[in-house]
């Protein structure tokens, strides 16, 4: 496939939204770029609204102020080449692994052969296959989260957006599932922004982390790191080194509060 | 495991019978027949004429639970999905829901004459508002995170009704239909017992009348038989329809 990732701009975005007649500043100015392919974390503590980011940049919030670009072009809701993994998975519980799976590509009412035949070859890829009958509730931890990449990769997407999404998986899981999400951005056809609070989880996959502070979101720092994602990196200086710097970010841009 | 669920299921039917025996032999009462008597008289009363009567009462709650779903469940989704329209109907709806319909009967008897009309128009009327209710409170409370994540897969409004609200309150309309179901055989026994001459209330009254106990409570059983079969067949379509719920 000749296809590359999606370029991703945001210039000086900011959101506001109202509770309760407050008026609540979600993001402010909120500036940054990523190339077309590979990993991009975005960290920061809870309430520096990098779920809010998400949903702006797959078209599910409209930006308050500011740009959001994808491929050069604002973000539509159910912009076909854009997946969008929430925090919980959002699988249907009342429907089997294999409906949710083919959910996006059923949604886009695609003939039922291609539909049977990107269906295949992804729950093949994921390691799904046996589990196609079972339903969510009958899935372990680690195994849900397979179905939500999978039914993310379905629809053959150039952006995939994840909000904290190894966040609910032990230690070692979480660090087969990077590995996971390192295989499939190799080849560059796809572009992954990942939100979450783990420090070690951004500096291994990210090769460009941009730093958060909280109330309201904007960014603090952004730090480039080409190393993300070598095979034994988890275990180099550098990478101690840059988990260090970013602890620090995060203390300075919280006390700025 | 299918046969000790069996066996759990018949010592619970045979404690019930044990106890009412007990309680008929130590009341010592005309008007409370033993068990066997009971079910003796059940089994004469059934091909004399107690099966039409259950036929008939069985037609009716199953036409009003039947009618009540078809109204109840698409109005409450919609309602419970679409905040404007919830926000001018709730007054309504709550002025109406308490109120207890059995107080229409008259009127109704007036306007739809004697027949099945009557009887089934009044339990609809009850058991609708208990399925609309549960309907839009289900419908309100479908997740968030469930319809952001089929937003983001391109879903139109069609769909997120399609794959998410509706399969989401499908488990809550069962319930409903339960709760209904036996609010419903309990407007059909008031219906029936007040200027009536066919249906498993006018039996069960006819008989007191009568003095004719026996007879009475094989027409008690009937409405028994009647309630259990009602549950007996939502559990199963619920099972069917609903697999994931058992996990």
């Amino acid at each position: 496939m000749s296809r590359s990732g999606a370029a991703v701009s945001v210039h000086r975005l900011s959101f506001f939204y109202t509770n309760n007649g407050r008026r609540v500043e979600a993001l402010r100015e909120v500036s940054f770029s990523v190339p077309g392919g590979g990993i991009y974390a975005v960290i920061g503590p809870s309430g520096c609204g990098k779920s809010t980011l998400l949903y702006i940049l797959a078209g599910l919030l409209a930006p308050s102020a500011g740009e959001v670009l994808v491929n050069g072009e604002p973000p539509l809701p159910g912009r076909r080449a854009t997946s969008l993994i929430l925090q919980d998975y959002g699988l249907l519980p009342w429907k089997t692994v294999w409906d949710n799976v083919v959910l996006g590509l059923a949604i886009r009412r695609l003939p039922a052969g291609e539909v049977r035949a990107a269906g295949e070859k992804v729950l093949k890829e994921m390691g799904l296959w046996e589990l196609r009958k079972r339903y969510p509730a009958e899935l372990s931890g680690g195994q849900r989260q397979r179905v939500a990449i999978a039914r993310a990769l379905a629809t053959e997407p150039d952006l995939l957006l994840m909000d904290e999404p190894f966040s609910s998986l032990d230690a070692l899981t979480r660090e087969a599932f990077q590995d996971i999400l390192r295989n499939i951005v190799q080849g560059g056809s796809l572009t992954v922004l990942l939100v979450t609070h783990n420090i070690e989880e951004a500096a291994y996959l990210g090769r460009r982390i941009i730093v958060f502070t909280p109330h309201p979101g904007c960014v603090y720092k952004i730090f480039e790191n080409p190393q993300a994602g070598l095979p034994g990196y988890r275990k180099t200086a550098g990478f101690f080194r840059l988990c260090t710097e970013l602890r620090g970010a995060l203390e300075h841009g919280r006390d700025q509060i | 495991m299918i046969l000790s669920a069996f066996l759990i299921r018949l010592a619970s039917i045979l404690g019930v019978l044990l106890v009412w025996h007990l309680l008929a032999v130590l009341l010592r009462s005309a008007a409370l027949p033993t068990p066997g008597e009971a079910m003796l008289a059940f089994g004469q009363q059934v091909p004399a004429e107690l099966w039409k009567h259950f036929l008939i009462s069985a037609w009716r709650v199953l036409a009003s639970v039947f009618i009540s779903l078809l109204l109840g469940a698409p109005l409450g989704l919609w309602l419970g999905a679409e905040e404007k329209l919830d926000r001018f109907f709730a007054p309504l709806i709550y002025l109406l829901y308490p109120l207890p319909k059995i107080v229409f009967l008259p009127v109704v008897m007036i306007l739809l004459g004697l027949g099945d009309l009557s009887k089934i128009f009044l339990i609809t009327l009850v058991v609708f508002f208990q399925i609309l209710v549960t309907t839009r409170d289900a419908a309100r409370n479908v997740s968030h995170a469930k319809i952001l994540a089929v937003v983001s897969l391109g879903a139109g409004r069609l769909d997120i009704y399609r794959h998410v609200i509706w399969p989401a309150i499908i488990p809550e309309i069962f319930t409903a239909l339960r709760i209904g179901s036996g609010t419903a055989i309990a407007v059909l026994f008031f219906a029936e017992s007040f200027a009536s001459s066919e249906g498993l209330g006018y039996y069960i009254m006819d008989a007191w009348t009568r003095s004719a106990y026996q007879e009475m409570f094989a027409g008690i059983i009937a409405m028994g038989l009647l309630g259990y079969l009602l549950y007996a067949g939502l559990d199963a379509l619920d099972k069917k329809i609903c697999p994931w719920k058992k996990l």
